[in-house]
Protein backbone atom coordinates (compact mmCIF):
# COMPACT_ATOMS: atom_id res chain seq x y z
CA UNK A 1 0.00 0.00 0.00
CA UNK A 2 2.92 2.54 1.06
CA UNK A 3 4.32 1.59 -2.64
CA UNK A 4 1.43 2.35 -4.42
CA UNK A 5 0.83 5.62 -2.69
CA UNK A 6 4.56 6.52 -3.52
CA UNK A 7 4.99 5.35 -7.02
CA UNK A 8 1.37 7.81 -6.97
CA UNK A 9 2.61 10.76 -5.83
CA UNK A 10 6.07 10.24 -8.00
CA UNK A 11 4.10 10.21 -10.88
CA UNK A 12 1.63 12.87 -10.36
CA UNK A 13 4.04 14.95 -9.24
CA UNK A 14 5.91 14.62 -12.73
CA UNK A 15 2.22 15.20 -14.47
CA UNK A 16 1.54 18.45 -12.86
CA UNK A 17 4.77 19.51 -13.58
CA UNK A 18 5.55 18.68 -16.83
CA UNK A 19 1.52 20.14 -17.48
CA UNK A 20 2.71 23.48 -16.31
CA UNK A 21 5.85 23.31 -18.03
CA UNK A 22 3.68 22.78 -21.59
CA UNK A 23 1.38 26.00 -20.91
CA UNK A 24 4.50 28.18 -19.88
CA UNK A 25 7.56 27.10 -21.64
CA UNK A 26 9.15 30.08 -24.05
CA UNK A 27 9.93 27.53 -26.60
CA UNK A 28 7.20 25.42 -28.23
CA UNK A 29 9.35 22.60 -28.90
CA UNK A 30 10.16 22.52 -25.27
CA UNK A 31 6.05 22.19 -24.68
CA UNK A 32 5.70 19.59 -27.19
CA UNK A 33 8.33 17.46 -25.24
CA UNK A 34 6.59 18.20 -22.17
CA UNK A 35 3.69 16.97 -22.86
CA UNK A 36 5.22 13.74 -23.95
CA UNK A 37 6.40 13.36 -20.98
CA UNK A 38 3.13 14.34 -19.34
CA UNK A 39 1.07 11.64 -21.18
CA UNK A 40 3.81 8.50 -20.63
CA UNK A 41 3.04 9.45 -16.54
CA UNK A 42 -0.32 9.41 -17.09
CA UNK A 43 -0.17 5.87 -18.76
CA UNK A 44 1.83 4.89 -16.19
CA UNK A 45 -0.50 6.44 -13.79
CA UNK A 46 -3.37 3.99 -15.84
CA UNK A 47 -1.32 1.32 -15.89
CA UNK A 48 -0.74 1.26 -12.11
CA UNK A 49 -4.38 1.63 -11.56
CA UNK A 50 -5.61 -1.56 -13.42
CA UNK A 51 -6.18 -0.04 -16.62
CA UNK A 52 -3.17 -2.04 -18.76
CA UNK A 53 -4.89 -1.69 -22.00
CA UNK A 54 -5.79 1.91 -21.79
CA UNK A 55 -2.50 2.84 -20.56
CA UNK A 56 -0.82 1.20 -23.71
CA UNK A 57 -3.41 2.73 -26.09
CA UNK A 58 -2.54 6.10 -24.72
CA UNK A 59 0.84 5.67 -25.24
CA UNK A 60 0.68 4.37 -28.64
CA UNK A 61 -2.26 6.85 -29.44
CA UNK A 62 -0.91 10.42 -28.09
CA UNK A 63 3.04 9.82 -27.50
CA UNK A 64 3.13 8.00 -30.93
CA UNK A 65 0.73 10.01 -33.25
CA UNK A 66 -0.73 13.33 -31.27
CA UNK A 67 2.41 14.79 -30.14
CA UNK A 68 4.68 13.44 -33.31
CA UNK A 69 1.99 15.19 -35.20
CA UNK A 70 2.29 18.41 -33.16
CA UNK A 71 6.13 18.28 -33.42
CA UNK A 72 5.63 17.87 -37.18
CA UNK A 73 3.40 21.09 -37.43
CA UNK A 74 5.89 23.11 -34.91
CA UNK A 75 8.63 22.09 -37.49
CA UNK A 76 6.92 23.01 -40.35
CA UNK A 77 6.10 26.18 -39.13
CA UNK A 78 9.11 28.24 -39.40
CA UNK A 79 8.35 31.34 -37.44
CA UNK A 80 9.72 32.97 -34.32
CA UNK A 81 8.35 31.54 -31.02
CA UNK A 82 10.11 33.52 -29.14
CA UNK A 83 7.86 36.86 -29.99
CA UNK A 84 4.49 34.74 -29.18
CA UNK A 85 5.07 34.68 -25.35
CA UNK A 86 4.93 38.63 -25.48
CA UNK A 87 1.51 39.16 -24.08
CA UNK A 88 1.77 36.17 -21.26
CA UNK A 89 2.00 38.18 -18.07
CA UNK A 90 -0.74 40.22 -19.14
CA UNK A 91 -3.56 37.91 -18.95
CA UNK A 92 -1.48 36.28 -16.04
CA UNK A 93 -3.63 37.86 -13.20
CA UNK A 94 -7.59 37.12 -14.91
CA UNK A 95 -6.37 33.36 -16.11
CA UNK A 96 -5.03 32.61 -12.46
CA UNK A 97 -8.02 33.84 -10.94
CA UNK A 98 -10.36 31.77 -13.33
CA UNK A 99 -8.12 28.78 -12.52
CA UNK A 100 -8.26 29.42 -8.77
CA UNK A 101 -12.37 29.58 -8.90
CA UNK A 102 -12.28 26.58 -10.97
CA UNK A 103 -9.82 24.01 -9.17
CA UNK A 104 -11.93 25.52 -5.87
CA UNK A 105 -15.40 24.28 -7.14
CA UNK A 106 -13.97 20.87 -8.52
CA UNK A 107 -12.34 20.23 -5.04
CA UNK A 108 -16.10 21.35 -3.34
CA UNK A 109 -17.23 18.69 -5.52
CA UNK A 110 -15.48 16.17 -5.14
CA UNK A 111 -15.31 16.55 -1.17
CA UNK A 112 -19.17 17.07 -1.81
CA UNK A 113 -19.30 13.65 -3.38
CA UNK A 114 -18.17 12.14 -0.67
CA UNK A 115 -20.99 12.18 1.44
CA UNK A 116 -23.15 10.83 -1.09
CA UNK A 117 -23.50 7.95 -0.35
CA UNK A 118 -25.67 5.40 -2.46
CA UNK A 119 -23.13 6.99 -5.58
CA UNK A 120 -20.98 3.56 -5.71
CA UNK A 121 -24.07 1.37 -6.21
CA UNK A 122 -25.02 1.76 -10.14
CA UNK A 123 -22.32 -0.48 -11.99
CA UNK A 124 -24.06 -2.45 -14.91
CA UNK A 125 -21.32 -4.19 -16.06
CA UNK A 126 -19.10 -5.25 -13.09
CA UNK A 127 -15.03 -6.05 -14.19
CA UNK A 128 -14.44 -9.81 -13.77
CA UNK A 129 -11.09 -10.37 -12.17
CA UNK A 130 -10.85 -13.80 -14.29
CA UNK A 131 -10.00 -13.04 -17.54
CA UNK A 132 -7.08 -9.41 -18.48
CA UNK A 133 -8.45 -5.89 -18.62
CA UNK A 134 -8.03 -5.99 -22.97
CA UNK A 135 -10.24 -9.10 -22.34
CA UNK A 136 -12.77 -7.45 -20.47
CA UNK A 137 -12.67 -4.18 -22.27
CA UNK A 138 -12.77 -6.78 -26.13
CA UNK A 139 -15.93 -8.61 -24.26
CA UNK A 140 -17.99 -5.38 -24.55
CA UNK A 141 -16.61 -3.19 -27.13
CA UNK A 142 -17.85 -5.38 -29.84
CA UNK A 143 -21.11 -6.68 -28.26
CA UNK A 144 -22.79 -4.18 -26.12
CA UNK A 145 -21.04 -1.02 -27.95
CA UNK A 146 -20.07 -1.67 -31.67
CA UNK A 147 -22.12 1.15 -33.24
CA UNK A 148 -20.22 3.13 -31.18
CA UNK A 149 -17.40 1.56 -32.50
CA UNK A 150 -17.86 1.99 -35.48
CA UNK A 151 -18.76 5.28 -35.49
CA UNK A 152 -15.30 6.54 -33.90
CA UNK A 153 -13.71 4.61 -36.73
CA UNK A 154 -16.02 6.94 -39.06
CA UNK A 155 -14.90 9.87 -37.01
CA UNK A 156 -11.15 9.02 -38.11
CA UNK A 157 -11.94 8.16 -41.57
CA UNK A 158 -14.19 12.08 -41.70
CA UNK A 159 -10.81 13.63 -39.80
CA UNK A 160 -8.53 11.69 -42.58
CA UNK A 161 -10.29 13.29 -45.56
CA UNK A 162 -10.80 15.82 -43.23
CA UNK A 163 -6.94 16.96 -42.92
CA UNK A 164 -5.81 15.69 -46.37
CA UNK A 165 -8.63 18.12 -48.15
CA UNK A 166 -7.42 20.79 -45.95
CA UNK A 167 -3.82 20.67 -46.40
CA UNK A 168 -3.81 19.76 -50.50
CA UNK A 169 -2.46 22.36 -53.16
CA UNK A 170 -2.29 22.09 -56.32
CA UNK A 171 0.86 22.91 -58.12
CA UNK A 172 1.58 22.97 -61.88
CA UNK A 173 5.16 21.74 -61.58
CA UNK A 174 3.78 18.23 -59.96
CA UNK A 175 3.02 15.67 -62.92
CA UNK A 176 -0.02 14.17 -61.22
CA UNK A 177 -2.36 10.47 -62.75
CA UNK A 178 -5.42 11.67 -64.68
CA UNK A 179 -7.31 8.41 -65.59
CA UNK A 180 -9.23 9.77 -67.87
CA UNK A 181 -6.74 11.09 -70.06
CA UNK A 182 -4.74 7.91 -69.23
CA UNK A 183 -7.67 5.15 -70.58
CA UNK A 184 -8.95 7.17 -73.31
CA UNK A 185 -5.48 7.58 -74.93
CA UNK A 186 -5.59 5.83 -78.59
CA UNK A 187 -2.66 4.18 -80.21
CA UNK A 188 -2.80 6.89 -83.72
CA UNK A 189 -1.70 9.85 -81.22
CA UNK A 190 1.18 8.13 -79.71
CA UNK A 191 2.53 5.89 -81.67
CA UNK A 192 4.10 6.80 -85.81
CA UNK A 193 5.71 4.33 -88.13
CA UNK A 194 8.40 6.46 -89.87
CA UNK A 195 10.15 5.94 -92.69
CA UNK A 196 13.96 6.66 -92.43
CA UNK A 197 15.86 7.09 -95.16
CA UNK A 198 19.70 5.40 -95.40
CA UNK A 199 22.74 7.59 -93.62
CA UNK A 200 20.22 11.01 -92.94
CA UNK A 201 18.87 9.78 -89.96
CA UNK A 202 15.67 11.31 -88.81
CA UNK A 203 14.67 14.27 -86.86
CA UNK A 204 12.06 13.83 -83.67
CA UNK A 205 10.10 16.85 -82.63
CA UNK A 206 9.51 16.80 -79.52
CA UNK B 1 -3.20 11.54 2.85
CA UNK B 2 -0.72 8.40 2.81
CA UNK B 3 -3.73 5.82 1.58
CA UNK B 4 -4.44 6.81 -1.98
CA UNK B 5 -7.91 6.27 -3.43
CA UNK B 6 -10.39 7.61 -5.67
CA UNK B 7 -10.06 10.89 -4.50
CA UNK B 8 -6.44 11.22 -4.94
CA UNK B 9 -6.76 10.27 -8.91
CA UNK B 10 -10.10 12.75 -8.99
CA UNK B 11 -8.05 15.31 -7.22
CA UNK B 12 -5.09 14.83 -10.01
CA UNK B 13 -7.59 14.74 -12.68
CA UNK B 14 -9.18 18.21 -11.61
CA UNK B 15 -5.52 19.87 -11.39
CA UNK B 16 -4.69 18.64 -14.70
CA UNK B 17 -8.26 20.33 -16.12
CA UNK B 18 -7.17 23.97 -14.11
CA UNK B 19 -3.88 23.76 -15.77
CA UNK B 20 -5.24 23.21 -19.17
CA UNK B 21 -8.39 26.07 -18.98
CA UNK B 22 -5.21 28.24 -17.17
CA UNK B 23 -2.77 27.33 -20.94
CA UNK B 24 -5.93 28.35 -23.14
CA UNK B 25 -6.52 31.72 -20.52
CA UNK B 26 -2.34 32.70 -20.97
CA UNK B 27 -1.54 31.62 -24.45
CA UNK B 28 -3.56 34.41 -26.95
CA UNK B 29 -0.83 34.25 -29.17
CA UNK B 30 0.17 30.36 -29.88
CA UNK B 31 -2.44 28.46 -31.74
CA UNK B 32 -0.34 25.37 -30.90
CA UNK B 33 0.07 25.95 -27.28
CA UNK B 34 -4.05 26.34 -27.34
CA UNK B 35 -4.02 22.89 -28.98
CA UNK B 36 -1.95 21.13 -26.45
CA UNK B 37 -3.91 22.61 -23.90
CA UNK B 38 -7.13 21.09 -25.00
CA UNK B 39 -5.45 17.84 -25.46
CA UNK B 40 -4.51 18.55 -21.31
CA UNK B 41 -8.06 18.95 -21.13
CA UNK B 42 -9.33 15.77 -22.85
CA UNK B 43 -6.70 13.43 -21.13
CA UNK B 44 -8.00 15.30 -17.54
CA UNK B 45 -11.44 14.14 -18.57
CA UNK B 46 -9.50 10.44 -19.15
CA UNK B 47 -8.06 10.22 -15.81
CA UNK B 48 -12.14 10.81 -14.07
CA UNK B 49 -13.12 8.13 -16.36
CA UNK B 50 -10.86 5.67 -15.63
CA UNK B 51 -9.98 6.37 -11.86
CA UNK B 52 -14.18 6.03 -11.61
CA UNK B 53 -14.27 3.06 -13.73
CA UNK B 54 -11.61 1.33 -11.74
CA UNK B 55 -13.18 2.08 -8.26
CA UNK B 56 -16.70 1.34 -9.40
CA UNK B 57 -15.72 -1.97 -10.74
CA UNK B 58 -17.31 -1.09 -13.94
CA UNK B 59 -15.75 -1.34 -17.25
CA UNK B 60 -17.59 1.49 -19.39
CA UNK B 61 -15.58 3.98 -17.93
CA UNK B 62 -12.67 2.41 -20.04
CA UNK B 63 -15.02 1.85 -23.19
CA UNK B 64 -16.09 5.83 -23.09
CA UNK B 65 -12.05 6.39 -21.96
CA UNK B 66 -11.38 5.20 -25.67
CA UNK B 67 -14.04 7.13 -27.66
CA UNK B 68 -13.06 10.44 -26.00
CA UNK B 69 -8.98 9.19 -27.01
CA UNK B 70 -9.93 8.71 -30.44
CA UNK B 71 -12.10 12.34 -31.02
CA UNK B 72 -8.92 13.69 -29.08
CA UNK B 73 -6.85 11.90 -31.96
CA UNK B 74 -9.43 13.08 -34.73
CA UNK B 75 -9.46 16.65 -33.43
CA UNK B 76 -5.16 17.30 -32.90
CA UNK B 77 -5.39 15.88 -36.45
CA UNK B 78 -8.27 18.67 -37.85
CA UNK B 79 -7.16 21.31 -35.95
CA UNK B 80 -3.51 21.61 -36.97
CA UNK B 81 -4.50 20.92 -40.51
CA UNK B 82 -6.59 24.07 -40.40
CA UNK B 83 -3.56 25.86 -38.46
CA UNK B 84 -1.49 25.12 -41.49
CA UNK B 85 -3.52 26.15 -44.30
CA UNK B 86 -3.73 28.92 -41.71
CA UNK B 87 -0.17 29.92 -41.77
CA UNK B 88 0.11 29.23 -45.50
CA UNK B 89 -2.59 31.98 -46.24
CA UNK B 90 -1.13 35.13 -43.35
CA UNK B 91 2.32 33.65 -42.35
CA UNK B 92 1.43 33.90 -38.60
CA UNK B 93 -0.31 32.12 -35.62
CA UNK B 94 -1.17 34.56 -33.95
CA UNK B 95 -4.88 34.13 -32.05
CA UNK B 96 -5.09 37.91 -32.83
CA UNK B 97 -5.42 37.52 -35.85
CA UNK B 98 -7.92 34.70 -36.68
CA UNK B 99 -10.43 37.30 -36.79
CA UNK B 100 -11.58 36.89 -40.44
CA UNK B 101 -15.14 35.79 -40.01
CA UNK B 102 -15.69 38.58 -37.78
CA UNK B 103 -16.52 40.69 -40.97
Amino acid sequence: MLAHSIVFYFFSLITIFSSIMVISSKNTIHAVFFLILDFVSISCLFIMLGAEFLGMITLIVYVGAVAVLFLFVVMMININFSELKSGFLNYLPFGSLIGLVILLELFIMVGAWKYKDNFLTTGEIVINKEITNTQSIGNVIYTDYIHYFQISGIILLVAMIGAILLTFQKRDFLKRQNIIQQVSRERSDSVSVVKVETYKGIKIDD
Amino acid sequence: MIDVGLGHYLGLGAVIFTIGVVGIFLNRKNVIVLLMSIELILIAVNINLVSFSVYQQDIVGQVFTMFVLTVAAAEAAIGLAILVVFFRNKGSIHVDDINNLKG
